[in-house]
């Protein structure tokens, strides 16, 4: 215990066991966080929640903070809703139905085009459908006939980039050019088309064919930036996968770290003590298990069996028990046997187990933390390797996961780097902080690497 | 130990007698340490056997490839061209039933899994379900081993060019420790935590998404030069950023090792006494500090060496490699079961192999290394 405390004191000469321990404690912050915020159930379902739980975030788009370090402003997403009043309401009796009016109004001033459009309907009504046109107005006061449309009952959409109807009049009256960019440029444009900076409006003008209709709809103007982790090519916010990451990736490698080193050391222990044939036995099996090639079967166990991480964690730690570790273990351990207390202590009558666990074990402890602190990258980096290869845990959120979706959506060859650069720099600054903290853990319990 | 370990620095003693022994020595280590891995090797397919089966994955790959062979011999019997469809089918039938019987695959599980064992070791893998070789072979074997050389190439590359660029970097350090340089290596050393495949990544972003100056990956351009000389060489560009790769990721860590290794032994009594004595600081460093050390620095190597195999799944699908880790990925993705087991096998070989090169490079560097050690 005056050990560890010694250390402790020491640690704070060591600049870099500073920043290790603060970066660790970042995650762990970060950790406590996203699993209060997002509790486990929810983070799943939000995570494999498909296209209604996301319709109204843009696909595959970087985070909002580039935005600071760009001249030139990426649009941001508008999304108005009738049902929370961010549309002008008019009803008028006609006939025997109706009319509706839902008029939208909203201020662009982003210098960059929207990445698309989309109008969801909500509607219900009693025998006809009501039949609803959409007008778009610019900032300078061109009035441009978008589409008319039958509209369905329950939830229906209008995609504005999925209309040919409507691309080919803008390809007409503006040019050879995606809808979303025909909208907001400005008439005449230069060589390179920028978007008309102002307020634009949407009309959509439904006639109802019985009184009891209900029609509500939302326009989405998606942006080209969104949030402060971006989105994927499911349109799903990267920043509870990056939050949830952290938990994952602690939990895993912490485990896996604690499991293996403590249960190494214990049994080289009992090996060095009974020696004989349970130590023969301990040594041909760490043989074998050193000749087992642990990715591939760790591979095989994920297709074949489980791809549940405490599955994997299991079989890892099974499997990393009888690894090297134990040949260096065994050898302090055998400096150990031959030390006096260890000989009073059996002269005094103490059992074989009371004397490895209260006389051997404990010796070896300064060696251990270093070691198991070091040896928690490895783990968080093995369970983010075995997401890329697609044998992630199929239900949570992992930092690995996230690099995956993004090396199979090919985000290095479409330039979408911050896909893959998001959760690379915190497995690496979670891989840093460890070996930091574990490296300089090891050069203060091991002073004989002290000076070098 | 006595005898040998004097006899070493003394060249004059030298005798014939003295190689032939040491001969001897080396000769029989070999032996026993390749029975020992054989025996290694042996448990640990018996156990990716047992793994594998346990869904009861291994029978269907037998079943498979005995169907397979027997409707070959069918369709090619030109006695049974005649024959109409359902005759056929039910000849099939028939005679996979014999077949299966035969093999003994309707015995229990303990005896098959000995056969299934023979099987693994002998490379007979069966058929892949999907997958076919280059030459439309669906043979595993051939799948697998058609791989090898790229696989070969990149990781015998990196290894051996790792090693002497971190041995030779090492040996400088320690010569100037506390200078920035040493310091440098010493802050970085913790990089080494991030796998090889997560380099790169970055590097792929770097050198092939932005500067489009080297390819994103596979082994060469396509489609292939014509001339060998071109060929090599378009192989050579596509190796630099997988080697870049795997060299930042290892080199740090390893670096320091050796050079924390080689300060303690500089601080040993003998290096003194050479020192005392006015030798040159390369003859003090070949002869007093690389000597001893030397096993050391084998066994580190050939860790590093068991850590690249088992990254290579990851790193060569990064990289697009056509190697056997790419194989076993696009395997898992194509639930191709026989290939899985295949490499798994094949992967369990590379490293007992590489054990076993480095085991003979032990012990004719260390004198002392001997059977019963």
């Amino acid at each position: 215990m005056q050990t560890i405390k010694d250390a402790l004191q020491e640690i704070r000469r060591y600049p870099s066991a500073i920043a290790g321990l603060f970066i660790v404690f970042l995650l762990v912050v970060v950790s406590i966080y996203a699993v209060i915020t997002i509790p486990y159930q929810e983070a799943i379902t939000l995570w494999r929640g498909g296209e209604g739980t996301w319709r109204n975030l843009p696909r595959t788009v970087p985070p909002a903070w580039i935005n600071y370090f760009r001249s030139q402003k990426l649009p941001e997403t508008i999304a108005l809703d009738s049902r929370k009043g961010a549309a002008e309401r008019q009803e008028e009796p006609l006939g025997q139905g109706k009319s509706v009016t839902l008029l939208y109004t909203f201020d662009y001033q982003a210098d960059d085009f929207p990445r698309e459009i989309n109008i969801f309907f909500e509607t219900s009504f009693q025998e006809r459908s009501p039949f609803a046109s959409i007008t778009w107005y610019t900032p300078d006061g061109r009035e441009i006939p978008i589409t008319d449309l039958a509209l369905r009952t329950g939830s229906s959409s209008f995609r504005f980039n999925q209309d040919d109807k409507l691309l080919r009049r803008i390809r007409r009256q503006i040019g050879d050019v995606p809808v979303e960019v025909g909208l907001f440029v400005a008439p005449d444009p230069p060589e390179n088309p920028r978007p008309l900076k102002g307020t634009y409006q949407v009309k959509i003008q439904a006639t109802a064919f019985d009184p009891q209709t209900q029609i509500d709809a939302e326009l989405v103007v998606y942006g080209k930036v969104y949030g402060i982790a971006g989105t994927d090519h499911l349109r799903r916010d990267l920043k509870i996968a990056l939050l949830w990451g952290a938990p994952v990736a602690l939990s895993f490698g912490l485990l896996a770290a604690a499991g293996t080193t403590i249960t190494t050391m214990i049994i080289a222990a009992i090996g060095v003590w009974f020696s004989g044939l349970v130590d023969n036995l301990i040594q041909r099996i760490t043989e074998v298990v050193m000749m087992l090639p642990l990715l591939p079967i760790l591979i095989m166990v994920g297709t074949f069996y489980s791809r549940s991480i405490w599955v994997i964690l299991g079989v890892t730690i099974l499997l990393s028990i009888f690894g090297s570790g134990i040949k260096t273990y065994r050898a302090v351990f055998m400096q150990v046997r031959e030390s006096p207390y260890v000989e009073a202590a059996q002269a005094y009558g103490a059992s074989d187990w009371r004397i490895i666990f209260r006389y051997l074990v404990p010796r070896i402890v300064p060696m251990l933390i270093p070691n198991l602190v070091t040896l928690i990258p490895t783990y968080v980096f093995l369970e983010a390797s075995l997401a890329v290869l697609g044998l992630g845990d199929p239900q949570l959120p992992t930092w690995g996961k996230v690099i995956q979706d993004a090396v199979a959506n090919g985000a290095p060859y479409k330039a979408l780097y911050y896909w893959v650069l998001e959760p690379a720099a915190l497995l690496m600054v979670t891989g840093l902080g460890f070996a930091m903290l574990g490296f300089s853990l090891d050069r203060i319990f091991n002073p004989r690497l002290r000076e070098m | 130990m006595s005898e040998q370990a004097l006899a070493i620095p003394r060249k004059r003693v030298r005798s014939t007698s003295f190689l032939q022994s040491t001969f001897a020595r080396i000769l029989r280590y070999t032996l026993v340490r390749g029975v020992t891995l054989f025996i290694t090797v042996i448990i640990g397919v018996y156990l990716t056997v047992l793994i594998a089966n346990m869904g009861g994955y291994v029978d269907q790959i037998r079943k498979g490839e005995i169907r397979e062979n027997i409707a070959i011999q069918v369709m090619n019997d030109p006695a049974l061209r005649n024959l109409d469809p359902d005759a056929k089918r039910q000849l099939i039938e028939e005679k996979v039933r014999l077949e299966e019987k035969r093999l003994g695959l309707d015995r229990p599980f303990l005896v098959r899994s000995f056969r299934f064992l023979e099987n693994a070791l002998t490379l007979r893998l069966g058929f892949a379900q999907l997958m076919t070789s280059n030459s439309g072979s669906r043979q595993v074997r051939l799948i697998l081993l058609e791989r090898l050389p790229a696989t070969l190439l990149l990781f015998g590359t990196e290894n051996l060019f790792l090693f002497f660029l971190s041995l030779f970097i090492a040996l400088i350090l320690s010569r100037q420790y506390g200078s920035f340089w040493d310091r440098l290596f010493v802050v970085l050393s913790p990089t080494s935590s991030a796998p090889g495949w997560f380099y790169g990544l970055f590097l792929i972003l770097i050198f092939a998404g932005w500067l489009r100056i080297l390819p994103f990956g596979d082994l060469v351009d396509a489609p292939p030069p014509q001339t060998p000389l071109l060929y090599a060489l378009s192989v050579a560009k596509h190796m630099i950023l997988p080697i870049m790769a795997l060299t930042i990721s290892a080199i740090f860590l390893s670096v320091y090792s050796w050079r924390t290794f080689f300060l303690i032994y500089s601080s040993e009594d003998y290096v003194e006494l050479a020192k005392a004595k006015g030798l040159s600081g390369r003859a003090i460093e070949r002869r007093y500090i690389l000597r001893p050390t030397l096993p050391t620095i084998v066994t580190n190597f050939m860790l590093t060496v068991i850590g690249l195999w088992t990254g290579a799944p990851i790193f060569e699908t990064v990289f697009n490699w056509p190697g056997l880790g790419r194989a076993l990925y696009q395997a898992v993705g194509l639930f191709d079961v026989p290939v899985i087991v295949g490499s798994t096998v094949i992967f369990a070989y590379l490293l007992a192999i590489t054990v076993f090169l480095l085991d003979i490079i032990y012990a004719i560097l260390d004198p002392r290394v001997r059977v019963s050690a």
